[in-house]
């Protein structure tokens, strides 16, 4: 009988570091310094008010980003409402907000 | 007859014809970029009553410039002096002129009038005139005089840093300063060799040996004549476009033209209309606290007015509207700033998530919207739900579970149309609710309910509807032993000008002291959504600035009115840092 526990176990990915592109994540980095801080603790998506109605994450966007996973990130940064409640909690002080508009920005120059 | 013509006037008259000719086509061809409805203003007002209120505020604030002697009485002097002195200059030596009996009084007589007229006597109360003059020509100088302080060392006229001007701006001001040394200098001559000086000038002139006088009469005379004229055509293209750009700017201002979301016509008329007297250098956190000097709006203005202007500038910005409350122009600075910002791309959104939410029955109670940001101060809400309980209201805790943005963070960076999609969502639940008002407790979502949402039920902030509740003594307070400074936040103070409640309501509750600088002069404090530019460690400092402020009178508690100041106060100390519903909350006497 298969018992639905919220969570499930997670395809294994194999991310090659040396065939992505990093020049997205360089370029961002160099708009908002602050981003290389992050310690993943997830404060972030745990406060985001679009995430209470949806599926968004916004560390495991960052994660991505910072792994130059791209696909579907734009799509997925439309959630975003800007209000800034994310840069508020950041306990590394990270400038979340500029970030993801700059993200948004970057991908769709893409 | 008398001659009344020399070559030396003509630098003089070219300058004026071309003066008055760039500024009208200058001026005709802004008038022609208003847009429909800033014309549809004009035409019903144009020819009200409202030109009296208009032409009153041109005195004042062309002429006498009120606004600036309120901030700083030697800085409004100056800019007095040089402005009303020059205008009773003109106004007194065109009377004078003519009301000599001469058969034609050509334009350039009042300018160059005694070096054309050698006699006194003339007509009656003529050397009134001539004493007139000389103390004009004395208030002017003393204007100058100030000026050229300034310029060496500003702080003694108390700016601790004024603009940085552009070379030609440069040229133009030295062109000014020079017109009134040559006049004094020239009417000085005229004295020695016609003997039709005035207390001023026949003193000074009697001074030179007669020789000199006569070999350098005209030379002087010329030099003045160019000097004027240089700086007539300097003016339309320097800051001095802002003398007569201000006027006209009242003018459409008392009629009720105001900034739209795009640039308009009535945009270029503020952009020339600023004078970069740099009052607001200093009143910018930025300037103070950061060093950061590009950004102020006399610089920002001067890059779009001369189309340089950039999103590094337009962006960095915390839009607190200090400057804007400071600026002696009133050129409405926050709106300029948010056109610029409007012209960014928009980027696609997908808000669709919001649209099975299911709305709430809500006839007969209130609606209280905390925000994004009190949901992380859960202070302040839980203080509103008590209050509501206390007395006895039947609410709905809007976005108790989860918040939809208010719209404001995101329209501030220019994406409109991202910000129109969560209005819509917004004033669906909310007309859907039927709720009788709406309370928030958060000034940012206050402001955008009041001035973006088109909603037909009353939106109060959460100090109006505690203050209202005081007034009709549903609710009663205790007054407890406590110094408590309250700071005004940006959106709710500037931005909605509800400064008197939260007062009134601290009054009841505990001892009100006052901050260094408050009210429109209140402080940012730092942590804000309007520029995305400075990181934390600048913010921080911002915020340790606004603190230092508030610990003015050494109060016990520091009171505010918004989740995000109490939150960017909360982190710097551990010193109590509560919202006024908080404290009403513990200080209401329970029934």
């Amino acid at each position: 009988m298969a018992v639905n526990f919220g969570y499930s176990i997670s395809t294994t990915r194999v991310i090659n570091f040396d065939n992505c592109d990093f020049n997205l994540l360089h370029q961002l980095e160099e708009i908002v310094p602050s981003y290389k801080r992050c310690l993943n603790c997830g404060a972030c998506t745990a406060t985001c008010s679009a995430q209470q109605f949806t599926k968004f994450n916004i560390r495991k966007i960052k994660s991505l980003f910072t792994s130059a996973q791209y696909d579907k990130l734009a799509k997925e940064l439309d959630k975003c409402m800007l209000c800034g409640k994310c840069t508020l909690v950041c306990p590394r002080g990270i400038n979340l907000r500029p970030a993801i508009m700059n993200m948004r920005k970057i991908l769709s120059n893409k | 007859m008398q001659n009344l013509f020399h070559p030396f006037v003509l630098p003089f008259v070219l300058g004026t014809i071309i003066l008055f000719a760039i500024c009208i086509w200058k001026f005709i061809r802004w008038f022609r970029h208003f847009d429909r409805l800033q014309r549809a203003i004009l035409r019903k007002n144009i020819f009200s009553w409202k030109i009296i209120p208009a032409l009153w505020e041109a005195f004042r604030e062309g002429l006498l410039h009120i606004r600036i002697s309120r901030q700083n009485l030697i800085l409004g002097y100056m800019h007095r002096s040089i402005a009303f002195g020059w205008f009773l200059l003109i106004v007194v030596g065109f009377f004078e002129a003519h009301l000599t009996p001469l058969n034609s009084h050509p334009v350039w007589l009042a300018i160059f009038y005694r070096f054309f007229i050698h006699e006194h006597h003339l007509f009656a109360s003529s050397e009134v005139f001539t004493f007139i003059m000389d103390l004009l020509l004395l208030y002017v100088l003393s204007g100058i005089f100030i000026a050229f302080c300034k310029k060496i060392y500003s702080k003694a006229v108390g700016m601790k840093k004024t603009t940085k001007h552009v070379l030609f701006d440069h040229f133009a001001k030295v062109s000014l300063w020079a017109i009134f040394p040559l006049r004094l200098l020239s009417e000085s001559l005229a004295a020695n060799v016609y003997q039709n000086g005035g207390f001023l000038t026949q003193s000074i002139g009697n001074f030179f040996s007669p020789w000199f006088a006569e070999t350098f009469l005209t030379t002087s005379w010329t030099m003045y004549s160019i000097a004027l004229g240089t700086f007539f055509v300097a003016l339309p293209f320097s800051r001095y476009m802002h003398i007569f750009t201000e006027i006209i700017l009242i003018y459409f201002r008392q009629m009720g033209v105001h900034e739209h979301l795009e640039r308009t016509g009535y945009t270029m008329y503020e952009l020339n209309a600023c004078s970069r007297c740099g009052i607001c250098i200093d009143n910018c956190p930025l300037n103070k606290d950061l060093n950061i000097t590009n950004v102020q709006p006399v610089y920002f203005l001067r890059d779009l007015r001369y189309k340089r202007g950039t999103d590094a500038v337009a962006d960095n910005c915390l839009l607190c509207g200090r400057c804007d409350a400071a600026c002696p122009v009133n050129i409405d600075l926050l709106a300029i700033r948010q056109q610029e910002r409007n012209k960014r791309e928009q980027d696609h959104c997908d808000y669709s998530y919001l649209n099975n939410i299911q709305p709430f029955n809500a006839i007969g109670r209130v609606g209280f919207f905390g925000g994004c940001m009190s949901h992380l101060t859960p202070g302040i809400t839980e203080s509103m739900k008590a209050i509501f309980e206390e007395v006895e209201q039947k609410y709905w805790f809007l976005d108790e579970e989860r918040t939809i943005c208010c719209g404001r963070p995101l329209m501030q960076q220019g994406y409109l149309e991202q910000a129109a999609e969560l209005r819509r969502k917004n004033s669906e639940l909310i007309k859907k609710s039927k709720i009788s008002v709406l309370i928030t407790s958060c000034p940012i979502c206050y402001q955008s309910f009041k001035n973006e949402y088109k909603l037909s039920i009353p939106i109060m902030h959460h100090t109006e509807y505690i203050m209202k509740l005081l007034e009709t003594g549903k609710l009663k307070l205790r007054k407890d032993d406590l110094r408590t400074v309250y700071h005004d936040p940006c959106e709710l103070g500037r931005g909605c000008g509800i400064y008197k409640e939260p007062r009134q309501i601290l009054k009841k509750a505990t001892h009100l002291v006052k901050a260094k600088h408050e009210k429109e002069e209140s402080i940012c404090c730092g942590i804000n959504l309007g520029d995305t530019l400075i990181d934390i460690r600048q913010q921080t400092q911002i915020r340790d600035a606004a603190m230092n402020n508030l610990m003015y009178k050494n109060p016990d508690q520091i009171c505010t009115a918004c989740p995000m100041c109490k939150r960017a106060f909360n982190h710097a100390t551990d010193f109590p840092v509560k919202d006024i519903a908080e404290i009403v909350r513990e200080n209401m006497i329970k029934k």
